[in-house]
């Protein structure tokens, strides 16, 4: 699979989100005494650039404070950068925000766009008028999120006394009722349980594959990457420390996958060039090898070599791959070592 | 400029060590796209800044509060009881108010050489147009806790004035039990005056008092909420301009030192909500000396009270954007 | 009895908690002082005129009736007489449910709020009183007390308001157990307490059996009382009873918070949440 061609095929003709050099500085004021406050600049977002066409489903990961929501409130024109250029849709978001905000979908996980005391169709009734949707869309959205996020029995419900994963799918369809082009999602699965979890993924899955609707969201759970977006970005101290399909940070992290190898009987552990021996436990072996390469000379080589029952290949921890890419990241010399 | 594109350049070669999965800006296609751009950006902007633009910006702010204060009223009707209970206790509560100034008069014949009907003329005049400006700006106040919370991100993605979302929100027809209250004391006076020679001219100057007094203290709230993307703590400043103010203009104006009543005339100009133009009809002398014409004015500075909170909440706004949460 | 000492603390530092908590508004601090000084001046402006027409007017000077007017100023906000408080955010934690936590918390809910509301009051005496106070005398002739000692029997008697202030609220949040919007009855109360705390027009100014039943009322408490004791107007025996009429008003609505607390708890285990 060759996400980065496929990307480049796509590109060039229909660039939806552009970011060249974006920066976002904060003067941030600190109380330091009783009366004394110190104040210093915080660049939260440190030149970022990066593209995405129409129709991809992007995930934006960081640890905490790393520069992801600032980015998203960038662009969807709740702040305006301090620096670089920005476009969506062609649309300078600061500077146009109500006009962008027709085409645009939010979804903010740690807090509702939902009107808070009111039933979930009454906020949804005033989306209708303010977007100008118009009836037979309007119908259709509806008829459409309702089946799919499972809201028929919590309309008249007010939000307050939705559960976190109602309210959830609750702001999900009142983001997507005006058909808009592009989804940004801050957090969607934060506290949310497995199974609205996976409804929600399924959700997004579907409407990125009929709508085309593109998607960019941050998350602290890699299973929503994992399952959602072929590519990913990652920041980090406000700076872009990967941009690419989801496969290449195993390489980037040297992370490594494991052969687990069922022998017939118990045997001396395995000694190969290709792998490195993890662990022996009665006739079962795991055998590390870098995520990059492919398994199959190693498993040609064990196939001559010893008597196999059955083979399996894990694939490696992206969390621990993540980490030790942040971990990287602190380092003064990230470019040359990631680069 | 030149100072901006360099910062840009800086920043794609900070970028250049980032490991890239495709590469991360477009070199040779950049500048066409820049210019095409900047200018579709110029044409916006002057459309934005326009005349044209700012009636689209005033209609679609009057739309969105209306479509918001109307869901409002609709979810408070749903339960009605609780609705006419709280705009009765309104109605009631700040009935109490004018009864201390009825209790005043237990004890003295005149306040400041104003009787009891003229005093009542002043405080409902007053009273009921704080009641309006508060009805349509009273939620202004809950600006700073917007900002604190993050809430009002919620409102900068939606399509619809910012302002008029914080206005609408919460609408609470209740409120209506203030102007209720004030409209009743105005006509409490207008029984107890007798003194007063009604003309035409005069009888028209309540309703524009009325309206323009309200316009006045909705933009005082709108000045208040504004200042909040400052200092989000400090809503009770807001409070001694339009309960404050109220608090003032319902006593007469001989009662106060002369440089507080010049204050309120030429500084903060409360005066035109009641004072001044109440004087004329009442046909007593201002304290201060100021032409007969000015009792007309009431409107032109409500007129003149928008622009300036406008345009703070322009600027508070903008700053808002540009620091973030 | 180490329980009871070990509680003692628990609440000392929850008012003190709450202390360092508003003082870290200063902001607010500074925009209500304004606020108040505000309102002083156009309360004595008005009061002045009133008593330059009939001076000795409830059986104050024009110095007194100023004084009157600042004091107001000064405890309004430490004593809610104009609303605000803990209350509101009473009310907010039972509308979210939020209080469900507080009642398996091992305090009293009742008691972990006095002393939250207490540390506030403290702090907004402080904060929100001196510098108005100290504004009206500068700008005005106001009356101060006959003797030093004043000072100190003036303030344990804002100390009793303040816990009558706190009973009458307390009952007000959990009236949102009941009400889904407790604006209403917010909004009643804080009208009740500024017209019959006599923040609105000394009580002594009403009449007749108004006059009479307002001073008896348990908002007279957070106002009228301790402006009398700062004017030295009760001293002696007198002094007692103004205590005693602060503290019976204390004991009795604190019990009936605790019926209702009650009831409220009741509620909450019933509905489950």
């Amino acid at each position: 699979m060759s996400t980065a061609d496929d990307g480049d095929a796509a590109w060039g003709a229909a660039d939806f989100i552009e970011l060249d050099g974006v920066e976002k500085v904060f003067d941030v004021r600190r109380k330091t005494g009783f009366l004394r406050r110190e104040k210093r600049q915080v660049r939260a977002v440190d030149g970022i650039s990066f593209r995405v066409p129409r129709g991809e489903m992007v995930g934006y990961i960081g640890p905490n404070g790393a520069g992801k929501s600032t980015t998203i409130k960038m662009l969807t024109g709740i702040l305006t950068p301090s620096g670089g250029r920005l476009r969506v849709a062609g649309i300078d978001p600061s500077k146009e925000r109500t006009r962008l905000a027709q085409r645009i979908g939010v979804v903010f996980g740690q807090r509702t766009t939902l009107w808070w005391d009111l039933p979930l169709k009454d906020s949804y009734r005033l989306m209708r008028r303010m977007y100008r949707i118009p009836d037979d869309r309007y119908a259709a959205n509806m008829a459409r999120c309702t089946e799919l996020l499972d809201l028929g029995e919590l309309l008249d419900v007010p939000v307050r006394q939705l559960s976190l994963g109602q309210r959830m799918r609750g702001d999900i369809a009142a983001a997507l009722l005006h058909d808009p082009e592009v989804l940004y999602l801050d957090e969607p699965t934060i506290g949310l349980d497995v199974v609205s979890k996976s409804k929600v993924r399924e959700f997004l899955r579907d409407l990125n594959a009929e709508r085309g609707t593109t998607v960019l969201l941050t998350t602290h759970d890699l299973t929503d990457i994992e399952q959602l977006c072929k590519r990913v970005m990652v920041i980090d101290h406000g700076r872009l420390v990967y941009d690419g399909a989801l496969a290449g940070l195993h390489e980037v992290g040297e992370s490594e996958r494991t052969l687990v190898v069922d022998l017939e009987r118990e045997l001396p552990p395995i000694r190969t060039p290709l792998a490195r021996n993890v662990k022996v436990e009665g006739p079962r072996q795991w055998l590390a090898f870098p995520a990059s390469v492919s398994a199959a000379p190693l498993v040609a080589e064990l196939a001559s070599a010893y008597p196999l029952l059955d083979l399996s290949v894990r694939e490696p921890d992206i969390e621990a791959v993540i980490a030790k890419m942040y971990a990287g990241g602190a380092d003064a010399g990230t470019g040359a070592r990631i680069g | 400029m030149a100072e901006a594109r360099k910062r840009v350049d800086e920043a794609g070669s900070g970028a250049r060590g980032v490991r890239e999965g495709r590469p991360a800006t477009e070199g040779d296609r950049r500048p066409v796209r820049e210019d095409a751009h900047r200018a579709a950006e110029d044409l916006l902007s002057v459309r934005d800044r326009g005349p044209g633009g700012r009636l689209r910006l005033a209609r679609d702010g009057f739309r969105a509060y209306g479509l918001i204060a109307a869901m409002w009223i609709r979810a408070t009707m749903a339960y009605r009881t609780s609705f006419v209970m709280t705009t009765l206790g309104s109605f009631a509560a700040t009935g109490l108010d004018f009864v201390a100034v009825l209790l005043m008069f237990q004890h003295v014949e005149r306040l400041g050489g104003f009787s009891l009907g003229e005093v009542a003329f002043l405080y409902g005049l007053a009273g009921a147009a704080l009641g309006l400006g508060d009805l349509a700006m009273g939620t202004m106040g809950r600006l700073g806790q917007k900002v604190r919370d993050g809430t009002l991100d919620t409102l900068l993605v939606r399509p619809a004035p910012v302002l008029a979302q914080v206005a609408a929100d919460r609408f609470a027809l209740r409120r209506l039990g203030r102007t209720t209250q004030g409209l009743a004391v105005l006509t409490y006076a207008l029984v107890q005056l007798d003194g007063v020679v009604w003309t035409p001219l005069k009888v028209l100057m309540v309703p524009v008092m009325l309206l323009s007094g309200g316009a006045i203290f909705a933009a005082v709230f709108t000045m208040g909420g504004a200042f909040q993307f400052w200092a989000q703590d400090a809503a009770e400043v807001q409070s001694a301009f339009t309960f404050g103010g109220n608090a003032l203009l319902q006593y007469p104006p001989t009662v106060f030192a002369k440089d507080l009543v010049r204050g309120v005339t030429f500084l903060v100009p409360l005066a035109f909500v009641n004072w001044i133009p109440a004087m004329y009809v009442l046909g007593r002398p201002y304290p201060l000396a100021v032409p007969e014409w000015f009792a007309f004015l009431s409107p032109v500075v409500a007129v003149g009270f928008w622009v300036v909170a406008g345009l703070l909440w322009r600027v508070g706004v903008r700053s808002y954007r540009s620091t973030g949460s | 009895m180490r329980g009871v000492r070990v509680r003692w603390r628990l609440y000392a530092l929850v008012a003190a908690g709450s202390f360092r908590r508003y003082a870290t508004y200063r902001v607010a601090t500074a925009a209500g002082v304004f606020t108040n000084t505000v309102f002083g001046f156009i309360l004595a402006y008005a009061y002045t005129a009133l008593w330059d027409q009939r001076p000795g007017l409830g059986g104050y000077d024009l110095a007194q009736a100023l004084a009157y007017v600042w004091l107001g100023q000064a405890l309004l906000a430490a004593a809610s007489l104009m609303g605000g408080g803990f209350e509101d955010e009473l009310m907010e934690r039972i509308r979210t449910g939020a209080v469900v936590t507080d009642l398996y918390r091992p305090a009293d809910l009742q008691l972990w709020w006095l002393a939250a509301d207490l540390g506030r009051g403290a702090y907004l005496l402080l904060g929100r009183g001196v510098a108005p106070m100290a504004a009206g005398i500068l700008a005005f002739d106001v009356a101060l007390p006959p003797e030093w000692w004043m000072w100190a029997a003036f303030l344990a008697s804002v100390l009793l308001g303040l816990v009558v202030s706190f009973a009458l609220r307390f009952m007000v949040g959990l009236s949102a157990f009941w009400l889904m919007d407790g604006t209403g009855v917010a909004q009643m109360s804080w009208l009740a307490a500024m017209f019959f705390s006599g923040m609105l027009l000394p009580l002594t100014l009403f009449p007749g059996l108004l006059g009479e039943v307002a001073r008896a009322m348990p908002w007279s408490s957070l106002l009228q009382v301790p402006v009398d004791v700062y004017l030295g107007k009760r001293t002696g025996w007198d002094l007692v009873a103004a205590y005693a009429f602060q503290a019976g008003w204390a004991v009795a609505l604190l019990t009936l918070g605790r019926l209702v607390q009650g009831a409220a708890t009741r509620r909450v285990v019933v509905q489950g949440g």
